[in-house]
């Protein structure tokens, strides 16, 4: 990594993160409120962070950021804008229209018009239909017509192959120049309705993306920093501005993965249990060979159906503000919280609320705000809420095993001062310093990586000849992304064997990661 | 009764816990659903005692490979060729459209049908749960021929298979699968009003129905889900007998794929009241027996049910995980379906399992009347 200077700054809903590292050393690190405009929000961190490092603007080699705007845009509908789907599939798909099960207040915000036209291909790469170049003109004459400014294409088994869509694409945009346009196959996996869903809310978010990306670059501009920038992504990969642009959807779960690859870093573990304790709820995701663990399973954002891939995160709610109360004898913990009004309604801050961390200070092993406040609170009561948190950490990490071999567990985030002693389940539990910002970390630590995802015949070749072709074409697509070819190794190798093909045919996933090639600065 | 926009959810989830572990993941039916009453059509659920004695009622469902019906989902007008070309062969036009298999997808699709035919469907299909083969059926155990049996594609091509077996049009049938892309629309089982009213276990449209809703109110209510479930099970005519026959963790998954089946079994690591004891479920695409030790706890065609212990979720055997909170809960098959005959074809014996058929109620006594 070298011993260049780079910014990571984390956006998200409550605070924005930012932190100043040399090579592999924290100088400085900040963190303040997000404000509504969050340009001017990433001006003053990394202001912050480059005063108190002593480092001029021009020194900065790289600026990683990691954002929760366009989700939060999405779920709030803000700033959509209204999308045209063409899916290709007729005369099959027929019976479930795009958006039909969409929320009412998101479909009215987003929805232009929808056709279902020719196109699509079996499970086995035959196609259902041919493309019509005529009618893909027709349709995109008639999106013009009601003022669509984005166009999202699906079409069938895209994932087994993305011709149609590309070329559909390629129409699309020859009728109408300048149109945006999101295609399915660059975004989702198997499940038309769920893939169809990501490429719609990726075009809805188009214009805002690309005003995001220009008043970041305004942002870093306007403090003298002259150093290229990227957005991490859901996998905890950069994303160059202008594919951000392009794929705003991408960065949709980086928050979560941010923090992840944050204490992969800090704690110098690549597979390990990683439980993030905020204010409220507690995230616990897995590290496998120092990435988040993918879930498998489709996830509903602001009510809408996608299959994104996203990383397996389990949330529960155990935070430093999660309220202690006795119920039927039994004393609970959250999941109701104070949230982020801790800072006066917990005992410790003159508040009146028990909390967690209130516990956790009566306990005597955490030293925040004023511990006299709860020197008054029966012994067996805050015995018992330690005893608690805890059975709720176990828990948590418990259910994100997979299999009943103990294993390291790093603990970050704000909360992670309410856990005292070993947890079960757990071969050791690391707190690294810094954890508090890991989520920054991650940002400024993200890798760039490259990926193959296409279907080869086994017959033709051999799976290892195939398999070596694919692994090659992925470094190189990483290196091409900014990698430093020496760094780049394959991080992920899967085979999906499509039944009852001749030929052999096999869904190959390769992606290979490396480090970001930076320049030294100025 | 007429089936509004308000009752989709609720009927997808009860088809989905009626799916004890299979039956695919109702969804894309319900999203059919959803469109097909929002485009004004009408959904008619009746009593299978309205059939007069010769009215022409013919099943629906679809035949495949669930990845392949998430992709190439249908037009709605391939279900319809699949029954025209029947009553063309038969020369009789339908009265009504029945349904097949009351677990998971195929719950949902015939009422879709009949809503684009604008004919009623009847409460009630012919397993009372899911299961993987379209031998193992009421319909078959009362004689009903499975043929003619009529599978139609996307471009409403359609293929006839006629055959005095049973088992003949199942093996058929799934060769011809392949042929049509991996999924395909089926009508089979045809029959007349008298033969749908001896042979049908009744009145499962409404109870997964019921079932759903029982869940969704207890979510909301704040109550515990799976009391609200039980709860409303024992209210019903068939499924009565219940109750929780474990509780626990998700510790060990053994999965294998065997012919196109998705086997294995689940060893769940009891909590609470079960804590120190195990128990396993073993499955093919369908739960088929629990065991604690050599215990039979229950054993198909019993149902038994994997739901998510905090929501009472139902869990698919796909997506079974280690370290999930499950409850597994044994529910009584219709009576029609414990008969020697029915036994013969879809009881243990039928999946190679040692074990003889025991009723739950028997297994368990008073316990599945009163509570855990």
């Amino acid at each position: 990594m070298g011993e260049v200077l780079r910014i990571g700054v984390d956006v998200g809903g409550t605070n924005t993160d930012a932190v100043l590292l040399r090579g592999r050393e924290v100088l400085a690190l900040h963190k303040s409120p997000t404000t509504a405009d969050v340009g001017s929000g990433i001006v003053s961190a990394i202001d912050e962070v480059l005063r108190r490092g002593g480092v001029a603007p021009g020194a900065i080699a790289v600026v990683m950021i990691g954002t929760t705007h366009f989700t939060n845009a999405f779920v709030e509908a803000r700033h959509l804008c209204r999308v045209g789907v063409l899916r290709l599939g007729a005369p099959a798909t027929l019976a479930i229209r795009p958006l039909v099960d969409w929320p009412r207040l998101l479909k009215d915000a987003v929805y232009g018009h929808g056709v279902v036209g020719a196109g699509g291909f079996n499970y086995d790469g035959r196609p259902i239909t041919p493309l019509d170049p005529a009618e893909i003109r027709r349709v995109a004459r008639e999106f013009r017509e009601r003022g669509i400014e984005a166009v999202a294409i699906s079409s069938v088994f895209a994932p087994v192959n993305a011709g149609q869509e590309e070329e559909a694409a390629r129409l699309v945009q020859e009728e109408l120049p300048g149109v945006r346009v999101a295609v399915s196959s660059q975004i989702g996996r198997i499940g038309l309705i769920e893939r169809e869903n990501a490429a719609v809310m990726n075009a809805a978010l188009l214009p805002m993306a690309e005003r995001v990306v220009e008043s970041f670059r305004r942002a870093l501009g306007d403090l003298g920093v002259r150093a290229p920038f990227y957005v991490s992504q859901n996998d905890g990969t950069l994303l160059d501005p202008d594919t951000v642009a392009r794929y705003p959807v991408l960065t949709f779960a980086s928050g979560p993965t941010n923090s992840m690859r944050g204490a992969a870093f800090l704690s110098g573990l690549r597979d390990a249990l990683v439980m993030d304790i905020g204010g409220t709820t507690t995230d616990v995701g897995a590290l496998v060979n120092g990435f988040p663990r993918e879930s498998a399973v489709a996830v509903d954002i602001g009510g809408v159906r996608t299959n994104f891939r996203m990383p397996d995160l389990l949330s529960i709610g155990l935070g430093g503000g999660s309220l202690v109360v006795v119920e039927d004898g039994r004393v609970r913990v959250g999941p109701r919280s104070v949230g982020y009004r801790i800072t006066s309604e917990a005992l410790v801050f003159g508040g009146t609320q028990l909390t967690a961390t209130d516990v956790a200070v009566a306990a005597g092993y955490a030293d925040i705000g004023d511990r006299d406040r709860v020197a008054g609170l029966d012994r067996r009561l805050v015995a018992a809420a330690v005893d608690e948190i805890h059975r709720l950490a176990e828990d948590a990490l418990d259910r994100m095993k997979t299999n009943a071999t103990d294993v390291p567990l790093v603990l970050v985030g704000g909360g992670s001062v309410l856990i005292d002693r070993d947890l079960k389940g757990a071969s050791r539990v690391e707190i690294p310093a810094s954890a508090g910002v890991a989520n920054a970390i991650g940002a400024a630590i993200a890798q760039v990586s490259g990926a193959v995802d296409r279907v080869y015949s086994y017959d033709a070749r051999g799976r290892d000849a195939t398999l070596a072709e694919a692994r090659d074409e992925a470094v190189r697509n990483a290196v091409a992304a900014g990698a430093a070819p020496a760094s780049v190794g394959v991080t992920e190798v899967e085979e999906l064997p499509l039944a009852y093909l001749p030929g052999g045919a096999v869904r190959v996933r390769v992606k290979a990661v490396g480090d970001l090639v930076l320049g030294s600065a100025a | 009764m007429k089936i509004g926009l308000e009752h989709v959810d609720d009927l997808a989830r009860g088809a989905a816990i009626l799916g004890t572990g299979g039956g695919g993941d109702p969804y894309i039916g319900s999203l059919m659903l959803r469109q097909a009453i929002e485009d004004g059509l009408t959904v008619e659920l009746v009593d299978v005692d309205t059939l007069g004695d010769d009215d022409f009622a013919v099943p629906f469902a679809m035949m495949g490979a669930p990845t392949v019906i998430v992709e190439k989902i249908p037009n709605g007008d391939e279900m319809v060729a699949a029954l025209r070309t029947t009553e063309r062969y038969v020369g009789t036009a339908a009265k009504a459209v029945l349904c097949a298999e009351i677990g998971g997808l195929n719950a949902l699709l015939p009422l879709v049908l009949a809503a684009r035919c604008g004919l009623p469907v009847v409460d009630g299909d012919g397993m009372g749960r899911a299961f993987p083969q379209l031998q193992m059926i009421t319909y078959n155990i009362f004689g009903v021929p499975a043929s003619p049996m009529v599978m139609a594609d996307e471009y409403s091509n359609t293929v006839l298979i006629e055959s005095a077996a049973a088992l003949e049009v199942e093996r058929l049938g799934r060769s011809m699968v392949v042929a049509m892309g991996g999924s395909t629309n089926i009508c089979l089982y045809p029959m007349r009003g008298r033969d749908a009213r001896r042979s049908m276990v009744r009145g499962t449209l409404t109870l997964a129905l019921g079932l759903g809703r029982a869940v969704r109110e207890a979510r909301r209510g704040g109550g515990d889900a799976i009391d609200g479930l039980l709860g409303y099970l024992r209210s019903t005519p068939y499924y009565q007998h219940c109750c929780v026959l474990f509780e626990g963790k998700a510790v060990d998954l053994l999965r294998e794929t065997k012919s196109g089946w998705a086997m294995g079994r689940l060893v769940v690591e009891g909590v609470g009241g079960h804590a120190g004891r195990r128990c396993t479920v073993q499955f093919q695409n369908e739960h088929l027996v629990a065991h604690e030790g050599d215990r039979v706890l229950a054993i198909v065609p019993d149902l038994i049910a994997i739901l998510d212990a905090a929501t009472a979720e139902p869990i698919t055997t796909e997506g079974l995980k280690y370290g999930q909170r499950v409850v597994v809960v044994g529910i009584s098959a219709a009576p029609i379906m414990r008969s020697p005959e029915a036994l013969a074809v879809f009881g243990p014996a039928a999946f190679g399992l040692p074990d003889p058929f025991v009723p739950l109620e028997q297994i368990h006594g008073t316990a599945v009347t009163r509570g855990t």
